[in-house]
């Protein structure tokens, strides 16, 4: 089986050379990984710092949003017909360990969809991510009918069947629940699975502000209602 | 006689009505958009010169005053404009990232391309 871990990253130079060189290089199951680094239109010495590494960069020329990124990625994937896609974030708040807890399940044909939940092993959590994440749990139970305890993972595995069928048209933060839309619509099987949730001083600063979450809600609804 | 109040809104108008020949002439805005503007300053025009109108109005929607009803449908009208707008925009972000992504993804596919056929000749030796 072939599989594309894919890291997107914007300004992430402080961190990135030490997440792309910690990234698996061999899984069990898997006969061969790559990495695919999608630069989000970064400002800083992200690009310098990855191509210190032996992984495929592809660059936005300007910022476009995690849910951009992730598509690139995705369709990379699609292109070089992996078996299995992963989706791992750039800014160190995942532990490399729990890949192959993302993709035992797809390895072993139980799932299509794997999400990596922070929230059903007890670990601590900063609270406004708890709040933050409980909403949009909701929102998500009430706009798609999908139950998820965490519905805005950045930890996720895809099937191949995963990777031909989802595609989804949030740019930000809401392509998250809607990726879980496609799996519905598509008849993926769902299941999830506990990670380590890693959060830094650094992850805290560069990650969603919580006013933001509004903004992605709103723009959600634009498109919903439109 | 007409009022002040009454000229200054005839000649803007007027005016606004000009535009919107001027930028369908142009082919800025379909038909259709220059209709609506049409119709909607031709019932700003009809408001100003038979106020009386705006009153019976008014007494349709069981609103007291005509000015009352015309700046209610007004704001209704401002925000379904604006809502159009935020959607407008969207779109045009959508479009944006599109080709964003478009871009990187050809020249990443003209770089592996490029690695390849090099190692292909490499390999010739």
């Amino acid at each position: 089986m072939k599989a594309q871990i894919i890291v997107p990253a914007f300004n992430e130079s402080q961190i990135i050379f030490k997440v792309l060189t910690s990234l698996p290089r061999k899984l069990k199951g898997i006969s061969n990984i790559e990495t695919i680094l999608v630069n989000d239109g970064s400002q800083d010495d992200t690009l310098i710092q990855a191509k210190k590494v032996d992984v495929q960069i592809v660059s936005h020329a300007i910022n476009r949003g995690l849910g951009a990124a992730i598509k690139t990625g995705l369709e990379i994937a699609k292109k070089k017909r992996a078996d299995i896609a992963i989706t791992f974030d750039g800014d160190g708040q995942h532990d490399p360990a729990d890949i192959a807890k993302v993709v035992e399940p797809i390895i072993e044909k139980k799932a299509d969809l794997v999400i990596g939940t922070r929230f059903k092993k007890l670990q601590k959590v900063p609270f406004d991510r708890l709040i933050i994440n409980w909403f949009a749990n909701l929102a998500t139970l009430m706009m798609f009918g999908v139950v998820s305890t965490d519905s805005q993972s950045g930890l996720r595995a895809f099937s191949k069947k995963a990777i031909d069928s989802i595609d989804f048209k949030g740019e930000r933060m809401d392509f998250s629940s809607e990726i879980l839309l496609e799996a519905k619509k598509h008849n993926l099987v769902i299941c999830e699975v506990p990670i380590k949730a890693i959060y830094t001083s650094y992850s805290r600063a560069k990650g969603q502000r919580n006013l933001n979450s509004l903004a992605v809600f709103s723009r959600f609804l634009v498109r919903i209602f439109r | 006689m007409l009022t002040t109040i009454q000229i200054v809104l005839l000649i803007f108008i007027i005016f606004a009505i000009s535009r919107v020949y001027l930028r369908s002439r142009e082919k800025i805005f379909s038909t259709k958009t220059a209709i609506f503007w049409y119709l909607i300053w031709l019932a700003g025009l009809v408001g100003v010169l038979l106020p009386k109108t705006t009153t019976k109005l008014a007494g349709l929607f069981g609103v007291g005053r005509g000015v009352d009803v015309i700046v209610y449908i007004a704001l209704a009208l401002l925000f379904y404009l604006v809502f159009r707008i935020y959607v407008m925009i969207e779109d045009l972000r959508h479009e944006i990232t599109y080709l964003v992504r478009e871009i990187a993804l050809q020249k990443s596919q003209k770089g592996s391309s490029a690695v390849s056929s090099s190692r292909r000749r490499g390999s010739k030796k």
